[in-house]
C-alpha cells in the first residue's frame, strides 16, 4: 500500500510539471508582449529593443520558461500588467482566502444536505420522499448554477430582503461573533448555488451507496442477532457506506474551483474568480496564469488526496 | 449477445429459432424498452417541440432578433413585444426563439465534434495499444488536470475574437479526453474476444475491424455519453456566455439574454426577458438528460428492464 502511495506522489509531481508547460505555452501563444498598448509610439526601436533585451524576451522559449518557473518556486509570481506594477501575490491574498471560505461553506453545505437525505431516501426506497429527492436532484443537475443564482437574487434578496444579493460583509466596521455571522449571512446564497450540482449528485450517491450496503450480508447477520435498526444503520452500514463518498469529496475540489468562477460572477464575489474574469477580459497574463496554476494544482491535490485516500480504505485497489 | 444475433441472421432455419417466431433484433428490444420509459418519451416530446418552435421562428414572431429600437429600451411587455425589449431595445420573443437555434446548435455540433475527435482517438489508443495509447492518454491526462471552464477561458483570452466556428472548437478540443477514455475502456475488453481475433485472422484490415467490430460494440456507452454531453454544452455555452466570454452580441444565445441580468436594474425590473430563457435552458437540458437515461437502460443488454 505505501508502494502505491509512493507511486502515486510520483505520478503527481511530473502531472505538476505538464501543468506548468501547458499553462505558459498557452499564455506564449498569446498576442502581444508585456510592452503592448503602454509603448508611446514615440520611443525609439532601439530602446524597445534593448528593453526587451534587458527583460530577457529575446531569449529562447525554453530558457524563458525555466526562468519563470524558478521564480514561481521562489513565490514571485511577477507584476500585474493592468493594476500597474501591484504584485501578483498581493492581489491574490484576499481574494484566495475569499474563495476558500465560499468553497469550504458550499462543501460543508453539500454534506450536510446530502447525507442525511440521501440515507434516508436508501431507508425508505421507492416512497413519496425518496422519489420527491430524486426529482429534485435531476432538476439540480438540469438547471445552470448562474440562473438558479439569479433566481435566488431576485427572491431572496430582491423581493423578501433576506440575504444580501452581493459582497462579503455589509459593514467593514463589525467584530468578533457578529463578524462571522454577517460574512455566514453573506455566503449562505452563493454557497447553496455553488454548492447545488454536487448536493444533487452527492445525495444520489449517498442513496445507492447505502442501498448497496444494505443488501450486504453482514447486514442481515447483525439483523439477526437482533441488532435495533439504528445500531445496523448508524454503526455498520453509515462506516461502509460513507467511505467512498468521503474520499470522493477529494474529486469535488477541482468542480468546486471551476464552478466558483461563475458563481463569484453571479454575485460579484471578490474572489479568486471575479479575479480570473476580470483578467481575462483585460487581457492581464500575469495574473490568467497564475490563477489557472492555483486551479490546477488544488485540482491535482484533490485527486491526489482522493485516490490515496481510496487506496487506503479500500485494499483492493492497487496501481497497475 | 452478439453471437445470438449473427445466428439469427445466418440460419433462420434452425428449429430452434422458428419456434421462436417473436424474436426480436436488438434495435427493436432497445426502442421497445425505451418507449416503455414514461420520462425518456416525454423528454422526446418536450424537446421535439422546443426544435420545432426555434426552426419554424419566423412564423411564431416577425421581429427581428438583432434589430434595436432605441424607443423600446428596457420596455415592458406589450402586445407587439410579448416578452419586451431587452437593453438595446431588441424583441425578447424573437431573441429567446432566434436564440434558441443558436444554443442548440452550438451544443449539437460541439457534441457532434467531440464525437469525432473523441472515438477517432479513442479507437487508435484502444486498438493500437503500445506507445500511441500512452501518448494519446498522457494528453488526455493533461488536458483533465484543469476544470474544464479554467482552461476553455485561457484558451479564450489568448483569441482575439470568439465566433460560433472557434467556440465550436474550443469546446471539442478542451473535452474530448473523457469520451476518448470510455471508448478506449471498452475497446480494451473488445480486444481480447475471439470474434475480433477471427476477424484479423482472416485479414479484415484495422480500418475494417474498429468500423464493423468494434464502434457497433461500443454503440451504447457512445451514444449515451454523446446525448449527455450535449447536455452539458448547452449549459457550458450558457455559462460562458453570460460572463461574456461565450458568443458575443448582438447574436442572441440563451445565455447572453440571461447575462442582461447582471445588471441589478434588469434583475429587479425585467424577470420577464431572463427568466424565460432560463427556464428554456433548464427545461432542454432536463429533457436531454430525461433521454440520455432512457438510453442509458434500453442500450444496456444487462438491463433487465423489459
Amino acid at each position: 500500500m505505501y508502494k502505491y502511495i509512493i507511486r502515486r506522489v510520483l505520478v503527481f509531481i511530473p502531472m505538476l510539471f505538464a501543468l506548468t508547460v501547458i499553462v505558459f505555452g498557452l499564455m506564449q501563444a498569446a498576442p502581444g508582449d508585456p510592452f503592448t498598448g503602454k509603448l508611446d509610439p514615440n520611443v525609439d526601436p532601439e530602446v524597445y529593443e534593448q528593453q526587451k533585451e534587458a527583460l530577457g524576451l529575446n531569449d529562447p522559449i525554453y530558457v524563458q520558461y525555466f526562468r519563470w518557473l524558478g521564480n514561481m518556486l521562489q513565490g514571485d509570481f511577477g507584476e500585474s500588467i493592468v493594476y500597474k506594477g501591484r504584485e501578483v501575490t498581493d492581489l491574490l491574498e484576499s481574494r484566495v482566502s475569499n474563495t476558500l471560505t465560499l468553497g469550504t461553506f458550499s462543501l460543508f453545505i453539500t454534506i450536510l444536505f446530502s447525507i442525511p437525505i440521501g440515507i434516508y431516501s436508501a431507508r425508505k426506497p421507492y416512497s413519496i420522499l425518496d422519489y420527491t429527492v430524486t426529482t429534485f436532484s435531476f432538476f439540480g443537475l438540469a438547471i445552470p448554477s448562474f440562473f438558479f443564482g439569479l433566481v435566488a437574487i431576485y427572491f431572496f434578496a430582491i423581493q423578501l430582503g433576506w440575504f444580501p444579493s452581493q459582497g462579503t460583509v455589509s459593514s467593514p466596521n463589525l467584530q468578533g461573533a457578529e463578524l462571522f455571522w454577517d460574512k455566514i449571512h453573506h455566503l449562505i446564497l452563493p454557497g447553496l448555488t455553488l454548492g447545488l450540482g454536487g448536493m444533487a449528485t452527492y445525495t444520489r450517491y449517498m442513496r445507492s451507496e447505502v442501498l448497496d450496503v444494505l443488501s450486504g450480508d453482514y447486514i442481515r447477520t447483525a439483523r439477526a442477532k437482533g441488532m435495533t435498526e439504528n445500531t445496523v444503520l448508524y454503526k455498520h452500514t453509515l462506516r461502509n457506506a460513507l467511505i467512498p463518498i468521503v474520499t470522493l469529496l477529494g474529486f469535488e475540489i477541482g468542480a468546486i474551483l471551476g464552478g466558483a468562477i461563475i458563481t463569484e460572477g453571479v454575485y460579484q464575489y471578490p474572489g479568486l474568480g471575479t479575479l480570473f474574469i476580470n483578467s481575462i477580459s483585460s487581457k492581464d497574463y500575469p495574473v490568467i496564469m497564475v490563477i489557472a496554476l492555483m486551479i490546477g494544482f488544488f485540482t491535482l491535490l484533490g485527486n491526489l488526496l482522493a485516490d490515496i485516500g481510496y487506496s487506503l480504505v479500500d485494499p483492493r485497489i492497487r496501481y497497475e | 449477445m452478439e453471437l445470438k444475433q449473427q445466428t439469427i441472421e445466418t440460419e433462420p432455419n434452425l428449429p430452434l429459432k422458428v419456434e421462436n417466431k417473436k424474436s426480436k433484433t436488438p434495435g427493436q428490444i432497445a426502442l421497445g424498452r425505451f418507449l416503455k420509459n414514461k420520462l425518456a418519451v416525454l423528454g422526446v416530446i418536450v424537446l421535439t417541440i422546443i426544435i420545432l418552435a426555434v426552426i419554424f421562428a419566423p412564423l411564431i414572431t416577425d421581429q427581428s432578433p438583432t434589430k434595436s429600437n432605441l424607443l423600446l429600451v428596457e420596455r415592458g411587455p406589450s402586445a407587439d413585444h410579448p416578452l419586451g425589449n431587452d437593453g438595446s431595445g431588441r424583441d425578447n420573443l424573437a431573441r429567446l426563439l432566434y436564440g434558441g437555434r443558436i444554443s442548440l446548435i452550438v451544443g449539437f455540433s460541439a457534441m457532434v465534434c467531440t464525437l469525432v475527435i473523441g472515438v477517432l482517438l479513442g479507437s487508435i489508443a484502444g486498438y493500437y495499444g503500445g506507445i500511441v495509447d500512452a501518448i494519446i492518454m498522457r494528453i488526455a491526462d493533461i488536458i483533465m488536470m484543469l476544470p474544464f471552464i479554467v482552461i476553455a477561458l485561457t484558451v479564450v483570452s489568448i483569441m482575439p475574437k470568439v465566433s460560433i466556428g472557434s467556440f465550436v472548437a474550443i469546446i471539442a478540443i478542451t473535452s474530448w479526453p473523457n469520451l476518448t477514455r470510455i471508448i478506449r475502456g471498452t475497446y480494451l475488453s473488445l480486444r481480447e474476444q475471439e470474434f475480433v481475433q477471427g476477424a484479423k485472422a482472416i485479414g479484415a484490415s484495422d480500418f475494417r475491424i474498429i468500423f464493423k467490430h468494434f464502434i457497433p460494440n461500443a454503440i451504447g456507452p457512445i451514444v449515451v455519453n454523446a446525448t449527455l454531453m450535449m447536455a452539458t454544452y448547452i449549459i457550458i455555452e450558457s455559462a460562458m456566455s453570460f460572463i461574456g466570454f461565450g458568443i458575443p452580441q448582438p447574436t442572441p444565445t440563451w445565455g447572453n439574454m440571461i447575462s442582461e441580468a447582471q445588471s441589478i436594474r434588469i434583475l429587479r425590473n425585467s424577470p420577464e426577458a431572463w427568466i424565460p430563457p432560463g427556464l428554456c435552458i433548464f427545461v432542454t437540458v432536463l429533457c436531454i438528460n430525461f433521454i440520455g437515461d432512457g438510453l442509458r437502460d434500453a442500450l444496456d443488454p444487462k438491463s433487465n428492464k423489459r
